[in-house]
């Protein structure tokens, strides 16, 4: 294994992946989170050390199988008790602010 | 003797006899809460009066025979990512400082079918991120042996507390040690069940493909019992398995003759605590003594654990976390300039500095362009890490190393370098990212007076052989409460 390239995480990249992430960071954080992401990338980089050409990527541990059930409800009407953890809720629905012009 | 030091099954027995009531029990534990409290911290919310109200009905039931399992009466804690109906779940972030769930967790139901006595929420990491619970919005835990050392995390509320006697038992949460290493660091005993053994309904995902609920309690016993009580196959998590058997309890034997236990050498080198070290090999040799056969390995690939874990579990939590952003429970910014802004200004102000770094570190693996570089790369690394476990199982019953390399750290002193952080669970991730099942239990103390954890990882679905190891190892040694929670007592 030869040397790595330290990574680099430009201004454009966290701009992007504070979109993604839907954070707004101030420039302060901002620096933070480029120091941070760079240290951790450098990190994760080690997992290129691993010849993975041909294994197969793996999300379940165990053989997992589709669970198919009816297409019926079975839960009850419960739209006040979960209205009332609404920050803003309004006839019946969560509030919130305009979506569209 | 008092009542707090009684373990959750003893203290189950004597309500049975009539011995002791429930209410008396409830009333044990919140003045043990009154006296520690202050100093701990183990708790986000206590429910004093729910509690003994809850006691007389539990009570009532235990007198008509309604209520006849080994825990009924029980007082329980409940760490605070499981939702718990009408009792407020934080998840320890101050996005969900005002959320009260509409229904109760699978695994907490399942307890309080059982007779459990709810005396509160445990403190926890933000969202079970991080290993010292000094992340919680709602001020740190300190570890009952030495209030200058945390307790582990992210469930360290959940051990501090049965460690400090504020309740009988608990439970926690493992996604990548979460149970094993605040057991550890608190001189208790935790179990990662097999992933899929307890259902998640309910439970506040973090890395939903490594969470796991577990006991945490003064010893095996009572894990075995606890565990055999919140399996169960739920149709609300299509990830919970239609268990074989779960009679946990059966595996409670003294008796570990020709079980054959493998050590890995990967686990005993550069960055483990000589003190730790010199613990769990005298364990291995207890053990060896009681007729196992112990036998010296390598595991591999153990240094790649952390990296691939750090990579799926933030690409999981960046996308289990959108769903907090100010529209249907928790906290909303008060100043916003349209939807978008209300979003981010929700979860920038909602969500802590350690949350919101594996976010971004989530969304940017996820991202496209980095998608198959880190997030496809980390998931085959995971096979070849739970081919690793299956050649190792081939060969032994157990696999035995260290919880965690170091006892207890001071308080303050963990957050400000993340990876050396993170490196303090190299010995408990591997195991959620191949589903395995774990055991911590304390197997001696430092030079410190700090406990030290024992870690015992068997293969999928076999905990009975882990609890029976764990087991036979306990009866060698007698538990030891921190002298804190020994008052008077000499």
């Amino acid at each position: 294994m030869g040397l790595r390239m330290a990574n680099v995480i430009s201004d454009d990249i966290i701009e992007y992946v504070g979109i993604l992430a839907k954070l707004e960071l101030n420039q302060e954080e901002k620096e933070q989170a480029k120091k941070d992401m760079e240290s951790m990338l450098d990190y994760i980089d080690k997992l290129n050390e691993l010849d993975t050409e041909d294994v197969i990527p793996m999300s379940h541990t165990f053989s997992v199988h589709n669970v198919f059930r009816e297409d019926v409800v079975t839960n009850g009407d419960d739209r006040e008790n979960m209205l009332s953890n609404a920050p803003e809720q309004k006839d019946g629905a969560y509030q919130v602010p305009k979506t569209v012009e | 003797m008092e009542l707090t030091s009684l373990t959750a099954v003893e203290l189950g027995k004597k309500i049975k006899a009539k011995e002791v009531s429930v209410l008396e029990a409830t009333e044990a534990v919140i003045a043990q809460i009154e006296k520690l409290e202050g100093n701990l911290n183990c708790y986000v919310t206590l429910d004093k009066e729910g509690a003994r109200k809850r006691a007389l009905e539990v009570q009532e039931k235990i007198d008509a025979g309604e209520l006849t399992g080994p825990l009924a009466g029980v007082p329980v804690a409940i760490k605070d990512n499981m939702c718990t109906k009408g009792m407020l779940t934080t998840c320890s972030s101050k996005i969900l400082s005002n959320f009260n769930p509409t229904y109760t967790a699978e695994a907490v139901k399942n307890l309080e079918d059982a007779g459990a006595v709810i005396i509160g929420k445990t403190n926890m990491d933000e969202f079970a991120m991080g290993s010292t619970t000094e992340t919680s919005y709602y001020g740190i835990t300190k570890n009952p042996w030495n209030e200058n050392h945390v307790p582990g995390g992210s469930s360290g509320g959940s051990a501090a507390a049965v460690a400090a006697e504020e309740c009988f038992y608990a439970l926690g949460s493992d996604t990548g040690g979460s149970i094993r290493q605040p057991a550890s660091f608190c001189g208790v005993t935790g179990i990662k069940p097999t992933y899929g053994t307890v259902s998640r309904y309910g439970l506040i995902a973090y890395g939903s493909s490594l969470d796991q609920i577990g006991p945490l309690a003064k010893d095996v016993t009572d894990c075995a019992t606890v565990l055999e009580i919140i399996s169960s196959h739920d149709k609300k998590d299509s990830t919970s398995v239609e268990l074989k058997e779960k009679d946990f309890t059966s595996a409670l034997v003294d008796d570990v003759k020709g079980m054959k236990i493998g050590i890995p050498r990967d686990y005993f080198g550069d960055g483990l605590d000589k003190e730790v070290k010199e613990a769990v090999l005298n364990a291995a040799k207890v053990l060896e003594e009681k007729g196992a056969i112990v036998e010296e390995f390598d595991l591999n690939l153990v240094e790649y654990a952390i990296p691939a874990y750090y990579v799926i579990a933030a690409a999981e939590a960046s996308s289990n976390l959108e769903r907090f952003d100010g529209v249907k429970y928790g906290y909303r910014t008060k100043d916003f300039d349209g939807l978008h802004s209300m979003y981010k200004k929700t979860r920038s102000e909602g969500f802590g500095s350690e949350v919101k770094r594996r976010i971004m570190l989530g969304s940017f693996v996820l991202s496209s362009g980095y998608y198959d570089a880190y997030y496809v790369k980390a998931l085959k690394v995971k096979a070849l890490i739970k081919q690793a476990f299956d050649k190792a199982f081939e060969k032994y019953d157990v696999i035995l190393g260290p919880t965690a390399p170091t006892t207890a750290l001071e308080v303050g002193k963990s957050l400000s370098d993340p990876i050396k952080m993170y490196l303090g669970d190299i010995y408990t991730v591997s195991v959620n990212l191949a589903g395995l099942p774990g055991i911590s239990l304390p197997c001696g103390k430092d030079s410190k007076g700090l406990p030290i954890g024992l870690q015992l990882i068997g293969n999928a679905f076999e905990e009975k052989k882990i609890i029976r190891t764990a087991y036979a190892f306990e009866q060698t040694r007698a538990y030891e409460r921190p002298e804190m929670v020994k008052g008077g007592e000499k």
